[in-house]
């Protein structure tokens, strides 16, 4: 089967076959960004947060007392809490990843020096590493002796006392790039803090963008304000129930409180992305739909052209095409069409492409997702146009003798 | 003649009735969807404050140092530190200025059956009240010998005034806000605008209304904790009265054009004057944002919302290309049918006519499922979890822009292959036959 045939036949049919060409460019181009768009999405929803997910709590108290000394009220309470069955360990911490608490300091490397990094803080009592399930890959966890108060009531002046940290392995190579971070002194604010342990993940409290997402220090500052995270690990199947058991026991040792936000970590990560998965939702919905509409204009098309050109198909079978021939002329036909229109539609694609990156900081579009977008284009015309092309095929050739 | 061509329609649309279908289905996704989304971007670009948002700007002086190179354009940290704050309240250039912080305090009520909660408000300057012509139900705000005193009174919204006193009056009466008492000098008549524009503008700017207001200087006395974004540079400690540290937001009210360039002379004077005492290092930009500019500037409208209307635009432009494409593959194949009638003797504009009756019909039917299809997308929006959700309301203006863009759609989706239709060679046609 040659080409010339059904180009010539396309040129009686130009705006028709102008118009699908121009549908499928632009679902082409709709469906590949879009598609990049829930890849993206996903991943945002998928980073590890660094932390024990499914086996930690949360809840926030504030405690009301007009005299209240914050550091007692948090060594009596999480005394307290651990002792209910089922809590392997508890801290008291003043920022957790999703918890949008985020204490961001741009991170020096010579004092009153430019900042080559912008990390989250998070602050917790002895043991915060244990119960968050961080995993240390170099170094060491703080010891008891390097704890100081965060000083909240001071403009957090504990930040110029701490003497050590422990920072993300990505902070580490951004700060320290191919060297070991070890023993090496940054400055959070105008003192120098050492580095004595490097953990290999943990997300910041609210987003940021995707390369800076992992940026954090940790120091050994024990949160001293009336308000407090209580982070309690526990077995997953034991989450509900201490749950509520926390917020008894918290309320029977002190009732001068409140207490808000009790919540397992899963709960706080879905409530963080709720947005991003109604979105989800949204893009492959469109997505779908367009393609279903593109496939079914296909279609339609398809076999209008069928019933117009029944007798010319009919003459053709007369004077010796076979049904193959003609179910492949209707296939080529349309393979023609969409390959023109996914041609038109890289380019568009990327026109939109260009367009998201300046609106939304979406990246570069992989060539990746054209190429899948333009074989799944093609399955989709083809499977389209099988319907209307059979029946083309089944014309018998006795009707090139009959008058319309 | 009408009725005939209604009912030649009729007889093409049964003669494929799953294209026929396709078509209305897909002419009504497309309108359904966009009408959704269209709907929600204008209730959300609504002016919260109707009358009085022309006369309300918002200066914005960049404090920062040259080199934090972090702040983006877009992220513009349009924030004041307490000493520019301060010397804006003193000087007094507009004819009303106030400052502000948002923060959520714990309520102690007096009954002992209440448990203590907390709540969301203001930490505000007097002339926020009638600078934004907050409805009273009673009393009044404060003056700015108040501010100047660290009065400990309140401004209650009525959800909580109501939650703490009842249906008893309540002026005069106390409030115990994070152990600190203050007294009650005047309570709002449900005063909620949509965005609550006067904060920082976030994901909580649609749904969160503020609910108790006291003066800024009362809070920053007692140390009361501040709930935002605060953004310190430099070095010095992270004091919230220092000048490296900014935090508050700012509003005038001009009450002219003219007043409100001179006001931005103002400000150029004012950075340049502190320039010369070493602080503002960057390059001199005063900014006076209009109240509905700075919404926008804001991204008030959140950017997946946005870029969901353009989908929906999108998904409609794909939806109208098919149908043009298969009324057209459609029409044409009548041409034989068109050519006898023509040669019979009606005129072109007797088909244009006939044809523009069968696709206006889809159009319409489109349309109709389209309202249909645009409410059901309203009422999933009103069931997301965000702050807006409850504004997504058709109101009448939505309703006559949904039925304009059927018609508008049915229509170009009709008149290009009517027209086409309509021109064929009559001789031509019949020959080939």
């Amino acid at each position: 089967m040659s080409l010339p045939p059904i180009v010539a036949s396309l040129t009686r049919h130009k705006l028709t076959a102008l118009l699908l060409m121009l549908q499928v460019s632009f679902t082409f181009a709709i469906v590949c960004n879009v598609a990049f768009m829930i890849v993206d999405r996903v991943q945002q929803l998928r980073q590890p947060s660094g932390v024990a997910e499914n086996e930690l709590v949360s809840i926030d108290s504030t405690d009301l007392d007009e005299n209240a000394q914050p550091l007692v009220r948090h060594d009596t309470d999480l005394a307290a809490l651990r002792t209910i069955a089922g809590v392997k360990s508890a801290s008291a911490v003043d920022a957790l990843p999703f918890n949008h608490h985020d204490w961001s300091n741009g991170i020096a490397l010579v004092r009153d020096g430019h900042a080559p990094a912008v990390a989250s803080t998070f602050n917790g009592t002895p043991g915060e590493l244990a119960t968050l399930g961080l995993h240390l890959v170099a170094g060491r966890d703080f010891f008891p002796n390097e704890y100081v108060p965060l000083g909240s009531a001071h403009d957090w002046s504990g930040i110029d006392q701490v003497p050590v940290a422990i920072v993300t392995r990505a902070l580490a190579e951004k700060l320290f790039p191919g060297q070991n971070p070890l023993g090496k002194a940054i400055y959070p604010d105008e003192k120098p803090v050492r580095i004595v342990g490097v953990i290999d993940h943990l997300l910041r409290p609210q987003a940021h963008e995707s390369t800076d997402n992992d940026y954090v220090t940790l120091f050994p500052m024990l949160p001293d304000a009336n308000d407090v995270t209580y982070v309690l690990r526990t077995d997953p199947q034991d989450r509900e129930r201490i749950l509520k058991q926390a917020a008894d026991v918290l309320n029977h040792l002190h009732a001068n409180r409140i207490l808000r936000h009790a919540q397992t970590f899963e709960q706080l990560r879905a409530d963080f992305f709720h947005r991003n998965r109604t979105m989800i939702a949204l893009l492959v919905a469109a997505a779908v739909g367009l393609l279903i509409v593109t496939a079914l204009g296909i279609a339609g098309l398809a076999s209008f052209w069928v019933q117009q050109r029944r007798r010319s198909i009919g003459i053709r079978r007369a004077v010796g095409a076979t049904r193959g021939d003609v179910l492949r002329y209707f296939q080529l036909e349309n393979f023609l069409i969409v390959s023109t229109g996914v041609a038109l539609g890289a380019l568009l694609a990327y026109g939109l492409n260009m367009l998201l990156m300046q609106q939304y900081e979406q990246p570069r579009l992989p060539m990746l997702y054209p190429a899948i977008g333009a074989f799944a284009l093609w399955l989709l015309g083809q499977l389209a146009v099988l319907g209307p092309a059979l029946r083309a095929a089944s014309v018998p050739p006795v009707v090139a003798t009959r008058a319309t | 003649m009408l009725g005939y061509y209604c009912l030649l329609a009729l007889y093409s649309f049964k003669r494929n009735r799953i294209i026929t279908a396709l078509m209305v289905f897909a002419i009504g996704l497309g309108i359904g969807a966009s009408m959704t989304m269209i709907t929600v971007l204008h209730v959300m670009s609504g002016d919260p404050l109707p009358g009085r948002s022309a006369q309300l700007y918002v200066p914005v002086i960049d404090p920062h140092l040259v080199s934090d190179s972090k702040l983006k354009d877009t992220t513009l940290d349009t924030a004041m530190t307490w000493t520019d704050a301060m010397y804006l309240l003193r000087t007094a250039h507009a004819d009303r200025q106030a400052a502000m912080a948002a923060g959520t305090l714990p309520v102690q009520p007096a009954q002992r059956s209440l448990h203590p909660f907390f709540e969301s408000g203001h930490y505000v300057t007097a002339d926020f009240f009638p600078m934004f012509g907050t409805p009273f139900r009673a009393g009044s705000g404060w003056n700015a010998q108040d501010d100047q005193g660290h009065a400990r009174v309140v401004v209650l919204n009525a959800d909580l005034n109501r939650k703490l006193f009842g249906s008893a009056p309540s002026i005069g009466r106390n409030v115990r806000l994070n152990n600190t008492d203050f007294r009650v000098v005047g309570v709002l008549d449900n005063w909620q605008p949509q965005p609550t524009f006067y904060a920082q503008i976030d994901n909580a700017a649609f749904g969160s209304t503020d609910q108790f207001f006291i003066p800024l200087q009362t809070a920053q006395e007692l140390n009361f904790h501040i709930s935002g974004r605060m953004w310190c540079w430099g070095n010095g400690g992270d004091g919230r009265v220092s000048d490296h540290c900014s935090w508050l937001q700012f509003w005038v009210e001009l009450d002219s054009p003219t007043k409100a360039h001179a006001y931005r002379d103002f400000l150029a004077g004012y950075w340049r004057d502190q320039q010369a005492h070493g602080r503002f290092p960057r390059p001199l930009d005063a900014k006076l944002f209009g109240l509905m500019d700075w919404l926008s500037n804001q991204h008030v409208v959140p950017g997946d919302l946005r870029l969901q209307l353009w989908l929906a635009l999108g998904f409609l432009g794909v939806c109208m290309l098919n149908i043009v494409g298969l009324l057209l593959a459609k029409f044409l194949r009548r041409g034989g049918e068109i050519s006898v009638r023509r040669a019979l003797g009606a005129r072109r504009r007797d088909v244009f006519l006939q044809l523009g009756i069968e696709a206006g019909a889809i159009g319409l039917a489109g349309g109709a499922l389209g309202l249909g299809i645009a409410e059901l997308g309203l009422w999933s929006i009103r069931h997301r979890p965000d702050g807006y959700a409850h504004l997504a309301q058709m109101d009448l203006t939505m309703l006559l822009g949904t039925f304009l863009l059927a018609t508008l759609a049915g229509a170009c989706a009709g008149l290009v292959p009517a027209w086409r239709a309509c021109n064929v060679t009559p001789a031509l046609q019949l020959k080939t036959q």
